[in-house]
């Protein structure tokens, strides 16, 4: 496969050095997984971020010594980050062993803790946080970083997606052997991956975007955007590149090739993940249509996607934690299954359940409809004025009780996908 | 209102400023005349659109800095809108928006750009941002505690003579206190213009504060609204 991309060569081509530990870091190591080990045995979740933590509190340049030698994919971006570093990660495992943060554990503890569980493998897959990509890059200089999109999430972590935007723009300019994955449809991606012109070499995908609430205005100079169905510019010259890769329906192309994709993960918005995925393992040297095989295997990430029976009722559960990630889904939920909602405003939420109002809770009318979670009267004050007749019922089980047997779609956010995943489980235990 | 007594809710640079989903106040308004049989419609008045200058109410949210300056620009090459917020509508300004509608504004660097001079206010940066939950005591009698969550690092002065809208009891408000007195303040009150720092969005959490702007606008007395969830919902903030 020959790669036409802006002159990219594959980051593949130079090959690995070896990785030597120091006594100190292979004990930080150690002791990082001891402590993961206990934490899991103890139940305190998956255990991987408390492992990182203590491997990087022992060593501090852990993250750095784990990544020497790899060849490493960074995935960043406001949504879809951990369904691509899964795709990725399958991508690129067809060309040898993968450490991946398969959890969603993003920050510097959670990709020590990755590599830390894998040491002998050759490659990296890490999802990362829009706001650690810099210090993460620094430390294991990647072979790949790809940006999927940038929008407003947790606007309570005082940072605004502009700043988001120019930080990870300097970040990119520090690493000019890199190559980024870029979404060419997104403005503020482009912005990030073209503010150090010629310091980086880029992949554009036409991924899409599927939401452009917080893109209507240039992010780098303040004036209105001009959209047309394929392009977008601005006066002051920012403008949306020619992709080397794009979409027609179902399938990814580029100038060499042709690519049915055939996932099995839901949506649209799965098939532009599975694109940047594909140019993103192309990018480390695996051939596409490999790369293309082993995406169509991927059918659940960390939870997502999977059908649980539960008595009578089959549930489809999603998750979405702001504005882009509810329209992405919208495809997904067109059918008017009865569907359950959950919400919580914890940190890992983001406190201001403002962001309920730049959902399109208008279309799903004409069907059942129960506002659950902490958060639950939040949401159904924002359903009442979406014109949706709906229960409330703040525990998520119970309010499961209201809706008729049968298939539902449950939608979270992400603390509430999780803790409503838990109860699932135990209760499962239970049965058993 | 308009001749066929549709009220005309303006709602202002939604592309702009609309990154804290204060549009929601837009709904808000349009929902609560509908279910009293009043129709109601929405205006969306993007950067591109000539303002129409017939809207009972106007609305401004709240936006990153590079779009607030474009905003205050923007609203200062429009002055026939100007003259209809000062004189024949009821404007609510959230956040940025209430920023771009005083003297002026001062960036980090310590650059001053104009706003549309309609409030006597300035604005500038403090010294970290507010963020979090803010209770305030409502200076529109009937109001009562209004609630929201700030997320902003401007401190906005109020010129002698301009009113808080309310009383900061929990979270900073404007950084200041009221002209003449110890009491921190939050927002502005003025005869035509409510503004505010609180999100949620504002009128989502505080329903008497929305029917308050939709008396002034129809000058009638509007039945009360029961809302399910509502009750709720300032218990959980309040
Ligand atoms: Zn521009």
């Amino acid at each position: 496969m020959v790669v036409r991309t802006s002159g990219v060569s594959p980051a593949a081509l130079s090959p690995p050095g070896r990785r030597r530990l120091g006594w100190w870091t292979r004990a930080a190591v150690r002791a990082g997984l001891a402590t993961a080990g206990l934490s899991r045995g103890l139940r305190f979740g998956a255990g991987s971020i408390i492992g990182g933590r203590v491997t990087l509190a022992l060593d501090r340049q852990a993250l750095r010594r784990l990544a020497t030698g790899r060849r490493v994919v960074l995935v960043s971006g406001t949504n879809g980050k951990t369904t691509t570093s899964h795709l990725v990660a399958a991508a690129v495992r067809t060309a040898g062993p993968v450490a991946h943060n398969a959890g969603g554990s993003n920050m510097a503890d959670g990709a020590v803790a990755a590599l830390a569980e894998a040491p002998d493998a050759e490659y990296a897959v890490l999802e990362v946080d829009e706001l650690h990509v810099a210090a993460v890059a620094q430390a294991v200089d990647p072979a790949v970083v790809v940006l999927l999109n940038l929008t407003r999430d947790q606007l309570d972590r005082a940072t605004e997606v502009g700043a988001i935007a120019s930080a990870l723009g300097r970040a990119l300019a520090q690493h000019p052997g890199t190559v980024v994955v870029a979404n060419a449809d997104d403005p503020m991606v482009v912005s990030a991956a073209t503010a150090a012109p010629g310091a980086t070499r880029t992949v554009w995908v036409a991924a899409g975007a599927s939401w452009l609430g917080d893109a209507t205005t240039c992010p780098r100079c303040g004036c209105t955007l001009t959209f047309t169905a394929f392009h977008w510019e601005c006066e002051c010259g920012l403008a949306r590149p020619t992709p080397d890769w794009w979409i027609d329906g179902s399938k990814a192309c580029s100038a060499d090739a042709v690519l049915p994709l055939d996932i099995q993960l839901p949506g649209q918005v799965n098939v532009s993940n599975a694109t940047m995925a594909l140019a993103a393992a192309q990018a480390v040297g695996v051939p596409v249509d490999r790369a293309a095989s082993a995406l169509r295997e991927v059918d659940v990430v960390a939870g997502r996607y999977a059908v649980v029976h539960r008595g009578s009722q089959d549930l489809r559960l999603l998750l979405a934690k702001n504005p882009a990630g509810w329209a992405g889904m919208s495809s997904m939920l067109s059918e008017p299954r009865p569907l359950l909602i959950i919400i919580n405003a914890r940190e890992a939420d983001g406190r201001d359940t403002s962001w309920l109002w730049d959902v399109n809770f208008e279309q799903f009318t004409c069907r059942q409809v129960v506002a659950s979670g902490e958060r639950a009267a939040d949401l159904g004050v924002r359903l009442s004025y979406a014109g949706l007749e709906h229960q409330t019922v703040p525990d998520p089980l119970a309010a499961l009780a209201t809706l008729p047997p049968g298939q539902v779609d449950v939608v979270a956010n992400y603390t509430a996908f999780h803790q409503f995943r838990r109860r699932l489980g135990r209760e499962q235990k239970v049965a058993r | 209102m308009s001749p066929d007594s549709t009220v005309a809710i303006g709602l202002l640079l939604p592309d702009v400023l609309g990154t804290y989903s204060d549009t929601g106040n837009a709904t808000i308004l349009a929902q609560r005349l509908r279910w009293r049989g009043i129709p109601a419609e929405i205006v969306t008045i993007t950067a591109r659109d000539t303002p129409p200058t017939s809207c009972a109410v106007y609305l401004l949210g709240g936006g990153e800095d590079t779009a607030q300056l474009f905003a205050a620009d923007w609203l200062r090459r429009h002055p026939e809108l100007r003259l209809a917020m000062e004189a024949s509508a009821v404007t609510l300004a959230v956040c940025a928006g209430l920023q771009v509608l005083g003297q002026s504004m001062t960036d980090t660097r310590g650059k001053h750009y104009p706003g549309l001079e309609l409030l006597d206010i300035t604005t500038a940066p403090g010294r970290q941002r507010s963020v979090g939950e803010v209770i305030s005591t409502c200076a529109i009698p009937g109001v009562g505690s209004l609630t929201g969550f700030e997320n902003h690092r401007g401190i906005t002065t109020l010129g002698p003579g301009t009113t808080a809208l309310g009383r900061v009891v929990t979270g900073t408000g404007n950084g200041t206190t009221e002209p003449g007195t110890r009491q921190r303040g939050e927002g502005v009150l003025t005869e035509r213009v409510i503004g505010t720092y609180l999100h949620g969005p504002v009128l989502a959490r505080n329903p008497a504060l929305a029917d308050h702007i939709l008396q002034k606008i129809t000058g009638q007395s509007l039945a009360p609204l029961e809302l399910p969830d509502q009750a709720a919902l300032r218990a959980t903030y309040l």
